[in-house]
């Protein structure tokens, strides 16, 4: 559910930036997305095509990038992708909570054209 | 570089008029920015002013019905955070979809609490949190307590300033829970099995239960209390105090 707010975060923050960049036109909105953020990218994608409606963002594609969960075994001093969301170490079978990758909620770029 | 013949020529400070055909030209922007900075931010703002009213905060999530009020009133009951004598000035800042029950349940306990009514959003945001805080009198508080939407998905993701993330997990739940919402038991610093006097008639099996949050969230220190008889409270009230101090 809190998908429509994240997504109406994302759009505010890339109508902000085309602007700043003199652009009237946003084409595309890339964003990262971490297996662990807790989001739904199908969710994301029904809110993105509600919320463009009536702004510059109207015509834009949205591409999602899932960013896998990558963890960090400090015993074995090795990353590894765990399977599921029990983070053991292939190798030593200890669980651990460092985890390097997979919680962004990241807008990375935006496509803009159509200038001042 | 030059826009014309692509030679390196430094032309960028000025920005020339565009021919037509520039003007349909596409351009990526990089902006590597979090969808919740905003929230990111104003977390820490709450969490520098909050420390500056001597205020210990505890977010307090869990899955609806799961005890949190409950929790909070054995709380106020036990005189939590207090050495023996002294009195504890509890706030709580509540928040629901609808209704003031909560907060009312609570003043009913003299305990000061304000109700945040989210209408159709599922989590506290850290500007909601402010805004409600506000209204307490946090200068003769010793705790704030968040109690955030009943809901094990989103609130996991906003940090509201808190110096505590406690979720909370009732025996009629299953030993499962863990396993099913992992992103939130992850972000746990604390988590309570809650209503324990209820273990038999439910079945539940408790070590089951707690090889599960070990799993998934092995960060978490782990307390098996009843909110209704005050089982158990008297350990995480010792721990409280050592993470107030």
């Amino acid at each position: 559910m809190h998908e429509v707010s994240m997504m109406q975060n994302t759009l505010d923050i890339a109508i902000a930036q085309a602007q700043q960049n003199g652009a009237k036109k946003i084409d595309l909105l890339t964003m990262n997305i971490g297996e662990l953020s807790g989001v739904i990218p199908e969710a994301l994608e029904f809110a993105f095509d509600v919320l463009i409606q009536g702004t510059m963002a109207q015509n834009a594609q949205l591409e999602i990038k899932t960013i896998p969960v990558v963890c960090h075994c400090q015993r074995c001093d090795r990353n590894f992708q765990p399977e599921g969301y029990i983070f053991t170490c292939p190798q030593c079978q200890q669980v651990t909570t460092d985890v390097l990758t997979g919680t962004e909620l990241e807008l990375a770029s935006v496509v803009v054209s159509d200038y001042d | 570089m030059c826009k014309d013949c692509g030679c390196s020529s430094a032309i960028d400070n000025e920005i020339p008029t565009l021919k037509i055909e520039e003007r349909t030209q596409q351009r990526r922007i990089e902006i590597n920015q979090g969808i919740l900075s905003k929230n990111d931010r104003l977390a820490e703002q709450n969490r520098n002013y909050f420390q500056s009213k001597g205020l210990f905060v505890i977010n307090l999530l869990s899955s609806p019905g799961s005890g949190k009020t409950a929790l909070i009133e054995r709380m106020q009951i036990e005189q939590i955070l207090q050495e023996y004598g002294e009195s504890i000035n509890l706030g709580v800042v509540v928040g629901d979809l609808a209704t003031d029950n909560d907060a009312r349940r609570l003043q009913h306990r003299g305990i000061s609490a304000v109700q945040i009514t989210t209408g159709n959003a599922c989590h506290l945001e850290a500007d909601l949190v402010f805004q409600a805080a506000q209204k307490l009198d946090l200068d003769s508080l010793d705790l704030l307590i968040i109690e955030n939407v009943g809901n094990l998905v989103c609130p996991a993701a906003y940090d509201l300033g808190e110096d505590l993330r406690i979720v909370l997990l009732s025996v009629t739940e299953g030993e499962d829970k863990p396993l099913k919402y992992p992103t939130m038991f992850k972000s746990a610093q604390v988590v309570i099995i809650n209503k324990i006097d209820l273990t038999e008639a439910v079945e539940f099996d408790r070590e089951l239960a707690i090889a599960n949050i070990q799993k998934i969230a092995p960060q978490a220190k782990i307390f098996q209390i009843s909110a209704k008889t005050g089982t158990g409270i008297n350990y995480l009230s010792t721990y409280l105090f050592s993470k107030k101090e």
